[in-house]
């Protein structure tokens, strides 16, 4: 068939850019393996900063211990980009960035390792990530208070419009949301509310900018409304996960013409790169992930309309740890299988005028609006991020209540248990990367060294002009100057944040924990509420739990829910939420007079943190038992219990009911044969 | 406390001798002794209620010869008002004074859902290393707005050994009432844009505290209701929590003029006698109260035992007239 009622697309469309997130160890090895990567048919690049260089620390830092080149690539200054794109033309590749807090810098740094290579300004493609609202809500790599972090996210934005056009200033966030439990209508919503607040501080900026001058700041709009593209999410009700997609680009377009007034059709349009649900993977029978990415990736790519231009997928593995290259050339090329051997880049939009697809898309619609109403009262996104927060809280519990029950099946996990032995998880490191732990030492060495070599007197002024134009109160300079002045003169990562959070101050963002609902007593937890009052008849006291996130790790949602499971069981529960010290875990457990501590680690580097957190408390003489979650690899948990952890918790363990039941059993154990003097006297010899 | 009722099971041996080891290290200033003296104080098991009596005789006055020195104040005021920022701030000031500073944190939550969840700590700004500073959180549990029970044993203690206790609340209304029992200086910390204050003041839901923390913004309109409502004593400090924070120098000097003029003996022996009240209806409820003849007759009972028995002495002198 062809002709006007053909079925099929005149030509078949071009499949969309292919990346994977990726980086470790160093800057020279990361380069290494983006060159590999791109020899294989990747045709964009995914960079994964380590957790220092995205929350502005540098690798001697005491907060980067155990950190550094973990979760993606340490880049400290020019000369670590100039090493991370070496040999990669930058003029030609389109670079996305997941980085937020440090955005500002990590782009300055960006654009000078391209005027190295010759390459200007306007030439660059890419994205950085530059989403601050949902680190807040659900990832924790922020570094400063919200009313600066919207400034410098204003600021990028008034910046590349003009100077590095076909750059993405911001990818608008909601992959991260459906990972701390977002429903579908939450997810839309708080995209879109999120994308407001930006879109108005962007506004206000540009406003400043043109004063007096309306035509040339609303076409500037235009452009801004045109670069601002979206980071989703798909998980694997993949059906209901489409219609999201349509929602979402319906409510794009309807803000665009409604409230900032643009008119270009191509500005409207909805763009979006994608990265699928890594929530929903399992450690157990981790080869059941690969389906599962398959189906979330068919979510994102099925319909024309609403089909993503960039996508990044999870590698099988990665409940289990750090995936390695060839994990992730598996997943490189489902995308490859689904872009050139299937038949779906042939046709037009095939959900057209389905009328199970228009009724979810209504639905999702209609709830979306609702909650964005809400988010709207409570003074916008930004207001409102207490209020998401718990939401999310609420959402996830009750995610992990429907697997908890069975009424939500996870196929291997809460049904079809029953396995062989895996072969792929059967080598000596378990089937995943296991970054080198001299990598940090290095790093150390490396960045003395920078600091020793480079032209202290320019870093200092350059970083002390920075300081004056973040102080500034009246006609606020666009910070992208200094920002890049200062990455030109050779200054550090943390020394760039240090910088910044001298003027701005810091933050904590809200846990979310304290306002979620409580839980009704019944079934299982009823019996655990009981154990928990014989407990405290036993201790005198009510029992007490100190739930820590050591390090920079801000992944908080598995230990949010440990927090409220506790608390609905009848504890007494110190949550602080992220980014601890071991010395700041050891006083809180002492103060506070905890009978357990539990420790949630999800970036890796347990190895070096949790011994450290021990040792602390030990030198604060808690005697307090520890128990460990996260991502913890099999290889790794015998060593953490001969450092002296009572439990480790993993993935595969989602009942999280019978993890504190667990709890109340060691506490119950510590506090035979002793009574409250016996306890108050031993951790009062300290 | 000789002539006291046996404890209902015997004690172990040397819970009592724990206790005071714990207060005499109090008396002497040993700040590490915080943690487990908080521990014992909350314990409600016999053993445990008898140790923490030994505890509180011997940080007493009648032990120490003068009252605890230290300076209980009160911090209470609206979630959001900046209550983290502002005591963020104090305690830096304090630290860089010398002063050591210990800080209860009483968390508002139900505890309708079973536990509660403490996460105030955290907003509070501290060197960890710090040996000089304690926190220490504790649920308001079933007593809505109210202090914990064991807090106002805790203060008491606590003003053995540390310069500065200070006790912070959540809320507008009841709180301060009952914070105003057992401090020697409240502070109430209001919400930007006064309102509701200024109506709970005139109103007489919320009692006139000591010293009145507002922002730079709404400091007039509060001076001037404060004097129509014929208050004299109550000082303004406006204070900016945004950082960096402004008016705090101010805000100490408040806080300790307030203290140098208050009586703080007849302040403590009410707090003794009104904590002791607390702890003997915490214990044994209406029923026990009714046993002494009822609250009024409850309270002269307490005004004619000597000024400086400690609250464990005066809950031994209640029971003993519920048992007589």
């Amino acid at each position: 068939m062809s002709g006007e009622n053909s079925p099929r697309l005149p030509e078949r469309d071009r499949p969309w850019m292919m990346r994977t997130y990726a980086g470790h160890s160093t800057a020279k090895a990361s380069n290494e393996l983006y060159r590999r990567n791109l020899a294989k048919g990747q045709t964009g690049l995914s960079v994964a900063f380590d957790l220092p260089t995205q929350t502005g620390y540098d690798p001697d830092d005491e907060l980067a211990r155990g950190e550094v080149g973990k979760v993606g690539v340490p880049v400290c200054h020019r000369g670590d980009m100039e090493t991370l794109m070496d040999g990669i033309p930058l003029g030609e590749m389109n670079t996305s960035m997941t980085i937020n807090a440090t955005a500002a810098w990590l782009l300055s740094l960006y654009i000078v390792a391209a005027e190295q290579q010759g390459v200007a300004p306007e030439q660059l493609q890419g994205t950085t990530q530059n989403d601050i609202i949902k680190e807040f809500l659900a990832r924790g790599t922020y570094a400063f208070p919200p009313a600066a972090s919207m400034r410098l996210i204003a600021d990028m934005i008034a910046y590349t419009v003009e100077h590095v056009p076909k750059w993405n200033p911001i990818n608008i966030c909601s992959y991260h949301l459906q990972e701390a439990g977002a429903t579908p209508v939450q997810e839309i919503a708080y995209a879109m509310s999120n994308a407001i607040a930006v879109l108005d501080a962007a506004r206000e900026r540009v406003t400043a900018a043109h004063a007096g001058d309306e035509q040339a700041a609303g076409q500037l709009m235009e452009q801004v409304f045109g670069r601002i593209s979206f980071f989703v999410n798909a998980g694997v009700r993949f059906v209901e996960e489409h219609a999201k997609l349509r929602a979402m680009s319906t409510l794009w377009s309807e803000l665009g013409r409604e409230r900032y007034g643009v008119q270009n059709e191509r500005h409207l349009r909805f763009r979006y790169g994608v990265q699928v649900n890594s929530l929903g993977l399992t450690e157990a029978q981790p080869e059941n992930n690969v389906q599962r990415i398959v189906l979330e990736a068919l979510a994102v790519t099925l319909g024309r309309d609403a089909r993503a231009r960039a996508i990044q997928l999870p590698a099988w593995n990665e409940a289990l740890g750090l995936p390695r290259p060839w994990d992730q050339q598996w997943s490189l090329r489902i995308q490859q299988v689904l872009a050139y051997e299937t038949d779906i880049l042939e046709y037009p939009d095939i959900f057209e005028g389905s009328i199970v697809m228009d009724g979810l898309v209504a639905e999702l619609l209609e709830g979306a609006r609702a909650e964005m109403a809400v988010v709207a009262e409570h003074g916008g996104a930004v207001e409102a991020v207490a209020y998401m927060k718990a939401a999310l809280v609420d959402s996830h519990r009750e995610r992990i209540r429907r697997i908890e029950a069975g009424e939500q099946v996870v196929v291997g996990q809460n049904r079809f248990a029953e396995t062989e032995e895996s072969p792929l998880t059967a080598d000596a490191e378990g089937g995943i990367l296991v970054v080198d732990p001299a990598v940090e030492a290095e790093q150390i060495e490396a960045v003395r060294a920078w600091r020793e070599g480079r032209d202290q007197a320019a870093v200092d002024a350059a970083l002390s002009e920075l300081a004056e134009a973040a102080a500034a109160q009246e006609q606020m300079p666009n910070l992208m100057h200094a920002t890049i002045a200062a990455a030109r003169a050779g200054a550090t990562t943390g020394e760039w944040a240090r910088t910044l959070r001298e003027v701005f101050g810091s933050y904590r963002a809200p846990t979310g924990v304290g306002e979620t609902a409580a839980a009704p007593a019944d079934g299982d937890l009823g019996e655990l509420r009981e154990q928990v009052a014989q407990l405290q008849e036993r201790l005198g006291r009510r029992p007490k739990i100190l739930v820590g996130k050591p390090g920079l790790d801000g992944h908080s949602n598995g230990a949010e829910q440990i927090a409220v499971r506790a608390r609905d069981a009848g504890m007494d529960v110190v949550y602080e939420g992220i980014r601890l010290t071991p010395a700041q875990i050891a006083a809180s457990a002492l103060q506070e007079g905890v009978h357990v501590i539990g420790l949630s680690i999800l970036s890796g580097s347990h190895r070096e943190l949790i011994p450290a957190v021990i040792e602390a408390l030990r030198e604060a003489g808690v005697s307090a038992p520890v128990v460990v979650g996260g991502i913890i690899p099999e290889q790794d948990v015998a060593g953490l219990r001969s450092a002296g952890v009572a439990a480790v918790y993993t993935p595969k363990d989602f009942d999280i009911t019978r993890i504190m039941r667990d709890i109340v059993e060691l506490v119950g154990n510590g506090a035979n044969g002793s009574n409250g003097v016996a306890e108050s006297a031993a951790s009062g010899v300290a | 406390m000789s002539g006291a009722p046996r404890p209902t099971r015997p004690a172990g041996p040397g819970a009592d001798g724990a206790g005071a080891a714990l207060g005499a290290r109090l008396r002497e200033r040993d700040l590490s002794a915080a943690p487990a003296t908080l521990n014992l104080l909350e314990s409600t098991t016999a053993a445990d209620r008898e140790a923490a009596a030994a505890l509180l005789r011997e940080i007493s006055p009648a032990a120490l010869g003068h009252e605890a020195p230290g300076h209980v104040i009160g911090i209470t005021g609206p979630p959001g008002a900046g209550k983290s920022t502002l005591l963020s701030a104090l305690l830096k000031a304090w630290r860089e004074r010398g002063q050591t500073v210990a800080m209860l944190a009483v968390d508002p939550s139900s505890r309708r859902s079973g536990g509660s969840l403490l996460g105030d700590r955290a907003r509070v700004e501290f060197d960890p290393a710090d040996r000089d500073v304690f926190i220490r959180s504790t649920s308001a549990g079933e007593r809505l707005g109210g202090l914990a029970w064991a807090t106002r044993a805790a203060a008491h203690a606590l003003a053995a050994a540390f310069d500065v206790v200070v006790i912070e609340t959540v809320g507008v209304g009841q709180a301060e009432t009952e914070i105003a029992d057992v401090a020697d200086t409240v502070a109430v910390v209001v919400q930007p844009g006064s309102g509701d204050t200024l109506q709970f003041l005139k109103s007489g839901i919320m009692e006139i505290p000591d010293v009145l923390v507002v922002t730079m913004r709404t400091r007039r309109d509060l001076s001037a209701a404060l004097r129509s409502l014929g208050s004299r004593d109550t000082e303004v400090v406006a204070v900016s929590s945004l950082s960096p924070p402004q008016g705090i120098e101010q805000l100490l000097e408040a806080l300790a003029s307030h203290r140098a003029r208050v009586d703080l003996a007849q302040r403590r022996l009410r707090a003794r006698r009104l904590g002791a009240l607390a702890d003997f209806e915490h214990e044994h409820g209406e029923r026990g109260l009714r046993g002494l003849g009822g609250r009024r007759a409850a309270e002269r009972l307490l005004d004619r035992q000597e000024p400086e028995l400690d609250i464990a002495a005066l809950v031994a002198a209640l029971e003993r007239g519920a048992d007589a």
